[in-house]
């Protein structure tokens, strides 16, 4: 009983540094690039792409017997797509105007690599308590590094956070000037290396070795 | 991995299903979720317009409310100036492609491609009825996209109050500048027509100049965008001709 509970807890917390998705994997790049520069949107994203992975896991694999392999991607592709709409209508409906402004990254949650990548990987061959797990564990693996690079970008950009003044800038009449670089979204490439940098000297277990 | 799962008519079987189940889910949200995604519309485009009117700050939590009291809406045939009543379902950005209503303006200086020739404008009226502030809706294409924008006037047709962009997808930090307050701000008073000619500007070092309107550092194109759309909605085949026929005096 004692190993399938630490089973659970490295299943769960294991993504969040020693498997991290994006750092380790480098899965998931292209969202954590583009919805970055607010706080609250890496915020509502990261609980969007919990929920879709988590539950996409858990309802593969309830029916990963019955899934032909001949078609098992698209079933995988046709769950998680209808998942998405779901996150995509709840948030038009409970929070619209930060649907307004992720609508078009939510959609893409479907070809996010990590939750194709978790159903392939883990869903399709462990029972489903797990793999609900799984995604959660996966999807705060991916929160981590989006509220990391997104509280960076957001102070140091535009001196806020979650929208209350933390700096004050000079167009408001502050000190702070906001750094331009940091607010369009590839500044994210420098900060997510910086930051796979900083977990694999603390984690030097997951340097590759030369080839 | 037994053998059995891979018949032809099981695997038919298993994609209807699977299908089914997701198309119920998205359909019953779809469905449930309609009334109140599209009040939140709603209540998002009321917002905009009590922010243009200057009503936003006392209108407490109470949007509709103070939005049905001061707020109306009339249409307006930008070929006579005079307002015209419209179908129930009409909306001027929907109904720019309707055959009867689409214009495509040539040439395109504000980058629009087609727009409807009746458009919304709306009154906003003090407790009397009186109309204090009238708002136009002025969009045009800015360094990325189109800028949507809501131009609020006092009664003369000439001084402008605000010009609050709701939509637009300008770079964030120089040309999303077009939402900060204090640029907001150097709008109020400044006067759109000299002579009758559209005189305002957006330019470099505009000073106490009525007729100029600092640019936006860093983001040219950007008040670039913003000047043609000013330029083409205020000319005289577009909205010029309800400004100067004033109809909401009568």
């Amino acid at each position: 009983m004692s190993s399938n509970a630490k089973e659970m807890k490295k299943v769960l917390f294991g993504p969040i540094l020693d498997s991290n998705p994006i750092a380790l994997h480098v899965l998931g790049i292209c969202s954590a690039l583009a919805v970055t520069t607010k706080l609250e949107k890496a915020l509502v994203m990261s609980l969007a792409l919990t929920f879709v992975t988590a539950f996409s896991n858990l309802f593969i694999s309830l029916i990963r017997n019955h899934i032909p392999s001949s078609v098992r991607i698209i079933i995988q592709m046709t769950i998680i797509a209808s998942l998405v709409i779901l996150v995509d209508q709840v948030l038009r409906a409970y929070s619209y105007s930060v649907a307004k402004e992720l609508t078009v990254f939510v959609g893409l949650i479907i070809t996010n690599c990590i939750v194709m990548g978790r159903a392939e990987a883990y869903a399709m061959k462990s029972p489903p308590m797990m793999s609900f797990l799984d995604g959660i564990g996966n999807g705060l693996g991916y929160s981590f590094v989006l509220i990391v690079i997104g509280t960076i970008k957001e102070l140091l950009g535009f001196g806020t956070l979650l929208g209350f003044e933390i700096l004050p800038v000079v167009q408001n009449g502050g000190w702070y000037q906001g750094n331009g670089l940091l607010i369009l979204p590839f500044s994210s490439f420098f900060l997510i290396g910086g930051l796979i940098w900083f977990i694999r000297t603390i984690r030097p277990e997951q340097v590759e070795p030369k080839e | 991995m037994s053998a059995h799962k891979e018949t032809f008519g099981k695997t038919v079987g298993i994609v209807i299903a699977v299908c089914l189940a997701c198309s119920i889910v998205v359909s019953t949200a779809a469905v449930g979720l309609r009334s109140k995604q599209q009040a939140n519309a709603q209540l998002d485009k009321q917002t905009n317009i009590l922010e243009a009117a200057g009503l936003l700050a006392n209108a407490g939590g109470d949007i509709n409310g103070t939005y049905e009291k001061y707020v109306e809406e009339r249409f307006v045939d930008l070929a006579t100036g005079e307002y015209v009543d419209v179908p129930a379902d009409f909306d001027m950005f929907k109904y720019a492609k309707v055959d009867d209503y689409r214009v495509t303006p040539k040439p395109d200086i504000a980058g629009v491609i087609r727009h409807s020739k009746v458009v919304s404008v709306y009154h906003v009226k003090d407790d009397a009825g009186v109309v204090q502030r009238v708002i136009l809706t002025v969009y045009g294409s800015g360094l990325w996209n189109i800028m949507y924008g809501l131009l609020a006037l006092d009664s003369d047709g000439n001084t402008v109050r605000t010009l609050v962009y709701y939509d637009q997808q300008e770079t964030a930090g120089l040309g999303g500048e077009v939402q900060n307050p204090a640029w907001k701000k150097l709008w109020d008073g400044k006067k759109l027509f000299n002579n009758g000619e559209v005189a305002i500007k957006v330019k470099k070092n505009a000073g106490d100049d009525i007729h100029a309107v600092d640019a936006l550092s860093g983001a040219t194109l950007t008040s670039n965008g913003v000047q043609n759309s000013l330029d083409y909605w205020l000319a005289e085949e577009q909205l010029g001709t309800f400004l100067s026929k004033q109809p909401w005096k009568s």
